[in-house]
């Protein structure tokens, strides 16, 4: 970009006070001023350089951003308006070539590198994008008076789920954008339950309010296109009376890559990624498709897990492939993972030293989900933790052949389980009454590894009463940059 | 002052007028959508008795599964058909 008028040839000058090397060179700078036609600009205002005339005021930056200077000091030779070419730092030779002066800087050493421009300082490019660049941001502004509280806007305004959220200023959104690699106004998906098409844009000003980073941005929006697929089914999820709300399950490289925790309390608080990104998705839910409780949001209880739960795999250290790679994606791909689940439901055995006895045990709580006499109805997550693992790994059990032994120890007669049977009128229609009923849909059962490494415990997430082509199917897709 | 960026659908909540509600439901056509929940058709079978008593005409529809919207076809198939619509929402 060029800033000069059209008629200008000659130089252009970048400098700061706070540089070593812009305070070494101001005898260069005065010769050049005194035989060049010289535009030099200051980030730190009129006073420096020192006994050069003509400083012109650059502290707010803008010739700066304009240039996309990056480096002070940086020389530009400018024909006729046009950049022809710039310079970085000083290096005597180069400066001399660029300027056609012989004995230019006779007394300065060869070579002095520059410094950091103060329009590249941590948060200064978001700040002078929003300043001075087109931003290309489309979301309409809502100005916050003087005497407002930009925190106290937010939930009369009905953005909050509850808990305070990040003000999404123009300087944070920009901020987050800079995590994807994606256009603001790309279409992730159309968010119900009012079918708005969702935007990268609406998506990153819903992470800022979540608390996210900027690099959590790619989980978030691949979180928001897999919810919005149809198999996903949100709309029926959010209208439920039923518990559950969206779980994300992350895999792949991404989750050491953003820091996400896969140890110790990985289901709990604490981590920043795991808490806001979940959370991301959810106000995304509720701000842009329009789905909040009390209006298409109908669950009679809900969970704490709608607030965002989000969490990834322990995959390092996993004896067995990892729920990603179950669903077909490379251990290099990054994915998430979408579930229709309520809370967590805890799996206490500390005595089972051999992988029979232990399944058995596991066994009997998956059976509990929805309801011990509901079989083929809802979906669920296992998650394995490494102490449970270890007696796996240590028989020399595979996912598969885990799986298995599981499926035959939750494959029970349909006269036990029908209305009526055990004095409980709640059961299958009395039309399995003769056949062996499975407690699992096929792919009905996610197993996931994750956790700290002490504790003999293991963990069901109970999945959404509505399962399968009815209702919500899992998906998995990978995660872009 | 300050500016944030709306985080919503941005959908103007322009405020609809309510359809003219009828006089009588006596020869009227009147639609009750079964949403495909467990004893919805109770529900709706009790409320066509009592349309019938009205005077009304009744047509029945269901939804294939409460957990999506109702089929473009079905939606206008009971605007074509009906004059009213009763949707059985719970079980």
């Amino acid at each position: 970009m060029t800033i000069f008028p059209s008629d200008f040839s000659g130089f252009a000058l970048v400098v700061k006070e706070d540089c070593a090397t812009c305070q070494l060179i101001v005898p260069a700078i005065a010769q050049l001023e005194e035989q060049k036609d010289l535009l030099l600009y200051s980030q730190d205002g009129p006073e420096f350089p020192a006994g050069v005339p003509k400083v012109i005021d650059d502290s707010e930056l803008e010739a700066s951003y304009r240039l996309g200077i990056e480096i002070a000091p940086t020389i530009i030779r400018v024909q006729a308006g046009a950049e022809i070419q710039r310079r970085e730092g000083w290096q005597r030779s180069d400066w001399r070539d660029l300027t056609g002066m012989a004995e230019l800087g006779e007394a300065l050493p060869e070579f002095s590198p520059g410094c950091g421009s103060k329009s590249v300082d941590p948060g200064m490019p978001e700040l002078l994008a929003y300043r001075y660049g087109d931003t290309a941001l489309s979301a309409r502004r809502i100005e916050v008076a003087e005497l407002e509280d930009e925190h106290e806007l937010a939930y009369q305004r009905g953005w909050s789920d509850g808990l305070p959220v990040v003000p999404p200023t123009e300087e944070r959104v920009l901020r987050m954008l800079s995590g994807t690699t994606r256009s603001p106004d790309e279409i992730v998906g159309v968010a119900p339950p009012d079918y708005v098409a969702c935007t990268v844009e609406k998506v990153a000003i819903n992470a800022v309010m979540a608390g996210c980073k900027p690099e959590y941005l790619p989980v978030v929006l691949a979180a928001v296109e897999a919810a919005c697929l149809d198999e996903f089914c949100m709309h029926g999820l959010l209208a439920t009376t039923y518990f559950s709300g969206p779980v994300v399950i992350v895999n792949g490289p991404i989750v050491d890559k953003i820091g996400m925790n896969w140890g110790t309390n990985a289901l709990g608080q604490g981590n920043r990624a795991n808490s806001t990104i979940g959370r991301a998705l959810q106000l995304v839910i509720r701000n842009v498709g329009g789905g909040k409780p009390g209006g298409v949001d109908r669950a009679a209880l809900g969970q704490p897990g709608k607030v965002g739960f989000c969490f990834p795999e322990r995959e390092h250290d996993s004896y067995w492939e990892s729920l990603a790679m179950e669903r077909g994606f490379s251990p290099e791909q990054s994915t998430v993972t979408l579930f229709a689940g309520d809370g967590v439901y805890g799996i206490a055995d500390q005595t089972s030293r051999e992988p029979k006895s232990l399944t058995r045990s596991i066994a009997l709580t998956l059976r509990t989900v929805r309801h011990g006499k509901a079989f083929g109805a809802s979906d669920a997550i296992l998650i394995v933790t490494p102490e449970h693992m270890r007696v796996f790994r240590e028989a020399g059990w595979s996912k598969a052949r885990f799986r298995e032994e599981l499926e035959a120890c939750l494959t029970v007669d349909g006269s036990e389980v029908i209305k009526g049977a055990g004095g409980i009128a709640e059961g299958m229609p009395v039309k399995f009454a003769d056949r062996r009923v499975t407690k699992f849909r096929s792919g009905g059962l996610l197993i996931a590894h994750t956790g700290g490494g002490a504790g003999m415990w293991s963990a069901v997430i109970g999945g959404w009463a509505a399962t399968g082509r009815t209702g919500s199917i899992p998906v998995t897709i990978e995660i872009k940059s | 002052m300050s500016v944030l960026l709306d985080p919503t659908g941005e959908l103007q909540p322009a405020q609809r007028e309510r359809l003219p509600r009828p006089g009588s439901l006596s020869d009227k056509t009147v639609g009750l959508l079964d949403i495909s929940k467990p004893r919805g058709d109770l529900f709706l079978d009790h409320l066509a008795g009592k349309l019938d008593e009205m005077g009304a005409t009744v047509q029945r529809y269901r939804k294939p599964t409460f957990t999506r919207v109702a089929p473009v076809d079905l939606r206008h198939q009971i605007v074509s058909e009906c004059d009213v619509v009763i949707e059985a929402l719970a079980d």
